[in-house]
């Protein structure tokens, strides 16, 4: 193992330096326009959330501007969710490959990543983390609405303030779940995965050793063993 | 009037202990509302838009006395005009002052995010402080009165103060100065308690109102506005005043336990990936076949 490699594995290239692209520009610009929108909303949210953290607000120019803003970058964040939804629909559905691939899950858990079976382009816990971030998109735009405007609830239909905070925070801490982990294997456990999405392109040995079947798709080469 | 704000503990000259020195009476302020004796003039309406410098708004009609359907950011004292048909088939016209209620415990300052811009006084006056407001509107969820409002102008959110400004210098609320028949008082919580008390028993036993009662609800801790009621077994009639008003059990899910189960898995989260790391570390891929044969010997050297 070189030194080079250690320093910089995400680095690492096929022997031959092929490279494989695995998101397309647009992909790339609308994921981080997602991962920007929901950081701020994830800043100022937290906020809101707790007085521990009201200081966030601070940092995005005070809580009047923090109350301004955040259903507004909440409304891009699932404009971009729905954008990738059109995109990496068919890609996120579940196979049998995932199935499988999930019984095997606490082998990837514990980095012996070949006792794995192949996989597609997606593994099991990232259309996981699709969906739930998909569906936590939707229903905190749904119960934001209405913390947007509690002022134009009718007093008699307060129960939907009530419905609305709960969904909100139950959505938001799920979403938090999820992207607490997303953002973990994104830089610092998945070698790679962050260049991937920011160049776009993995290494042929990259995508071999985590996605199989993807590579195998789109090279169009099978190779077994 | 205004000396006796400033309690006195010394005095030059004075021969003999110092009078009320030791005396301590509960601070608590509380105003009176006799809903018996409300003539439904709407003085206190018009004093509660002078003293805080609003101007009248457009009035709604809606075939009652009413000046409009509910308080508004800028409209903060409102009498609610209620018909009213008796058991024995007799009509009353109940009129009752809305306003904030001025809880001892509170549910849009639970409910609110943003630092110091609820404040309850020590004399449990309930209060907004509009610099420090966001205009989230979580009062508005929290409180079980419908009372605070929005402006969506300043994006700020308005209700009575209790004229917290006039009663720290020892004036009583715009409203009680202009009530012309003597049914709002103003006094310390005891006092209105005890006034109130002896009222109801007057309703009681010369006035035929068997169930006159005061309204002071206990499930916000009492409050620093209540009632005298004809009826208090039905405070519906009166312009839909709750019969046991709580904050609402969402707000304190939310504002109590969700809190800390919430914090605690978000850190737990923070916690586990990082133990991961520390254990597992990165999964990095080879070079080539060659490479994940050497990296297969060195796992088989250091298990």
């Amino acid at each position: 193992m070189s030194i080079s490699h250690v320093v910089s594995p995400a680095r690492t290239v096929d022997e031959s330096g092929e490279r494989i692209l695995r998101y397309t520009l647009s992909d790339r610009i609308n994921h981080w326009i997602a991962g920007l929108a929901y950081i701020y909303c994830l800043i100022t949210g937290l906020g809101f959330w707790s007085p521990y953290m009201f200081w966030l607000t601070i940092l995005v120019g005070g809580g009047p501007t923090a109350r301004f803003w955040h259903p507004w970058f909440g409304l891009v964040f699932c404009g971009s969710a729905f954008w990738m939804y059109k995109v990496w629909r068919n890609d996120m559905l579940t196979n049998d490959a995932d199935l499988a691939w999930r019984k095997a899950m606490k082998y990837y858990i514990r980095n012996e990543d070949e006792k794995l079976p192949p996989i597609d382009r997606f593994n099991y816990g990232q259309k996981a983390f699709f969906w739930l971030m998909f569906y936590g998109a939707i229903f905190l735009v749904l119960s934001g609405v209405v913390l947007w405007f509690p002022e134009l609830v009718p007093w008699s239909l307060r129960w939907l303030r009530y419905l609305a905070v709960t969904v909100h925070v139950t959505a938001a801490l799920a979403t938090i779940g999820g992207f607490i982990i997303h953002i973990y294997m994104g830089t610092a456990m998945v070698r790679g995965g962050f260049t991937s999405i920011i160049r776009g392109e993995v290494s042929a040995a990259w995508a071999k050793t985590h996605h199989r079947l993807w590579y195998e798709r789109v090279t169009g080469r099978r190779e077994r063993g | 009037m205004s000396q006796a704000t400033l309690a006195i503990r010394r005095i030059s000259g004075h021969p003999g202990p110092v009078p009320g020195a030791g005396v301590e009476r509960a601070s608590q302020v509380c105003k009176l509302i006799d809903t018996t004796t409300c003539i439904g003039c709407k003085a206190c309406e018009v004093a509660c838009l002078e003293w805080n410098g609003y101007t009248f708004t457009d009035t709604v009609f809606n075939n009652s006395y009413q000046t409009m359907p509910e308080t508004a950011w800028n409209y903060w004292n409102l009498i609610k005009f209620n018909e009213h048909e008796t058991k024995d088939g007799g009509l009353m016209l109940l009129m009752r002052k809305d306003q904030c209620m001025h809880c001892a415990d509170p549910g849009c300052l639970a409910a609110c995010p943003a630092d110091g811009a609820i404040v309850q006084y020590a004399n449990g006056i309930v209060d907004f402080q509009q610099d420090h407001c966001i205009g989230c509107g979580y009062c508005m969820t929290g409180c079980p009165f419908d009372i605070p409002k929005f402006n969506p102008s300043t994006k700020k959110v308005f209700k009575c103060t209790l004229c917290s400004d006039r009663v720290s210098v020892g004036l009583e609320p715009a409203c009680i100065k202009a009530c012309p028949t003597g049914c709002l008082h103003f006094g310390t919580k005891d006092d209105m308690t005890d006034l109130a008390a002896t009222r109801t028993q007057q309703l009681r036993e010369h006035f035929g109102f068997e169930n006159a009662g005061v309204y002071d609800p206990p499930g916000v801790g009492g409050t620093g506005v209540i009632y005298v009621l004809h009826d208090a077994t039905n405070p519906e009639a009166y312009g839909g005043l709750p019969k046991n008003p709580r904050v609402p059990w969402v707000v304190r899910l939310w504002k109590g336990p969700a809190k800390w189960i919430g914090n605690l898995a978000m850190l737990g989260g923070i916690l586990g990936v990082t133990l991961h790391y520390l254990r597992f570390g990165p999964k990095e891929v080879e070079a080539n076949e060659n490479d994940k044969n050497n990296q297969k010997d060195r796992k088989g050297a250091q298990p």
